[in-house]
């Protein structure tokens, strides 16, 4: 008898109840670090990207993603990692942006800013995801993870996380 | 065999992980949290990188080794070689870094101008390398240059800051050119796995003295001249700062082969 197959689309929707361990509000689909799945004969292919090279968490996001895998049948369950293209923020859905927000982080500018290397460039214009306020400066342009910049918000002091455009 | 672009890659992986390893010293000692935070993260970039190119040159040497029908050197606790045999059991002479990267922290000013000379030059390399006819040197390359930009902005800035501020950072400015200078030339100087796989460091070499003398103007620093530049680290031959660093690194490999945590 015919199975009935598991389509890309519904395999994705299971890939986004894993999280981002640093950001635990961000799926890994959210973040756009999952480029692809194949399905030869019955080995299951996942194909990821690392945010940035260093990222402490890929290798525990393979680890929770062959367990999720696992737990809908599959027996074989390979996790590849490529470096190319180049993860960028611009991966990160609306959606993901949106979630990053609520949480308190400023999700990343549309555009590139700062990825460039002019010196002591005018700090880039971002939202305070606590009171919208555009009045905010830079603390440190590397902050809690590789990902992320730290910035104040002039309006309601708070410090926050950037998600910094990449 | 491909050791030729192997001891490359080594090379680009050793930079990479002694950079890293000598900044991480700075955790929970920096100057201020923000720069504490900021030198761990550059560090945290440079070692991932070192294990893209370990893990490569992983796979190449075990490649090479089914190749010849034989069994990979043997690594204690490993059964091939791997991005971990290759960092934690290969000795100092084996190790291709640069001396620059291998050379003590000093104070903040000693640090910043190692990293932006290194920053600068990795920069370079990287754009260069992101045309490699090696698909996967090209794609380090090109996921790494993102994270090196920042780097090269960063340590430019604070040269900037040190030189051009007050007189005793200016001063610390100057002891760490007189402290490291002598380093930098290695950069340029090819070693021969550079110039069997046409590396062309004369054009990077153009493009990072200007770049280093731009920063350097601004930070009304002298860029010295005619200075004996100190050779040796691509082929195995380092300061005494190596061993000391590797120690520290390979220790629980060397204590206890094949651990895992």
């Amino acid at each position: 008898m015919k199975t009935t197959a598991i389509d890309k689309k519904t395999l994705f929707a299971y890939l986004e109840e894993i999280k981002d361990p640093e950001i635990p509000v961000l799926s890994i689909v959210d973040l756009g670090i999952v480029r692809d799945i194949k399905l030869n004969d019955d080995e299951l292919e996942i194909i990821i990207t690392p945010t940035y090279t260093g990222c402490p968490a890929m290798d525990m996001i393979a680890a929770a993603i062959k367990i999720e895998m696992a737990t809908l049948g599959f027996k074989k369950i390979k996790v590849t990692h490529v470096i190319s293209p180049a993860w960028t923020t611009d991966w990160m859905s609306e959606e993901g942006k949106r979630k990053l927000k609520e949480y308190g982080i400023a999700p990343p500018n549309p555009r590139q800013q700062v990825c460039n290397d002019k010196l002591f460039a005018a700090d880039e214009a971002v939202q305070c995801p606590h009171c919208n306020s555009w009045h905010t400066h830079r603390i440190s342009e590397f902050g809690s993870t590789a990902c992320k910049a730290l910035y104040q918000c002039d309006d309601c002091k708070e410090p926050f996380d950037y998600f910094k455009c990449h | 065999m491909n050791s030729t672009k192997i001891d490359y890659i080594l090379h680009l992986a050793d930079n990479a992980l002694i950079l890293g390893q000598r900044n991480s010293e700075w955790c929970g000692h920096g100057p201020i949290l923000e720069q504490d935070i900021a030198i761990t993260n550059i560090s945290l970039d440079l070692i991932g990188q070192s294990r893209s190119f370990y893990q490569y040159a992983a796979q190449l040497i075990n490649e090479a080794y089914k190749l010849q029908e034989t069994k990979a050197p043997p690594a204690e606790g490993f059964g091939e070689a791997t991005e971990d045999s290759l960092a934690y059991l290969r000795t100092e002479r084996e190790f291709k870094n640069c001396l620059l990267v291998e050379q003590l922290n000093g104070d903040w000013a000693q640090t910043m101008l190692r990293q932006f000379l290194f920053s600068c030059y990795q920069f370079y390399l990287y754009k260069y390398l992101q045309s490699n006819p090696d698909k996967t040197i090209a794609a380090i390359a090109e996921k790494s240059l993102k994270e090196v930009s920042y780097h090269l902005r960063w340590s430019s800035e604070w040269i900037i800051r040190l030189g051009d501020g007050t007189e005793e950072s200016r001063n610390r400015m100057m002891t760490a050119i007189d402290e490291l200078w002598r380093y930098s030339g290695e950069l340029f100087i090819a070693a021969p796995y550079e110039i069997e796989l046409n590396i062309d460091l004369a054009s990077l070499k153009t493009e990072w003295d200007n770049k280093v003398k731009a920063v350097m103007e601004e930070a009304t620093l002298p860029v010295p001249e005619k200075v004996f530049m100190q050779t040796g680290g691509k082929t195995g031959t380092h300061t005494e700062q190596l061993g000391y660093i590797l120690s520290d690194l390979q220790y629980m490999q060397r204590a206890y082969p094949g651990c895992e945590w």
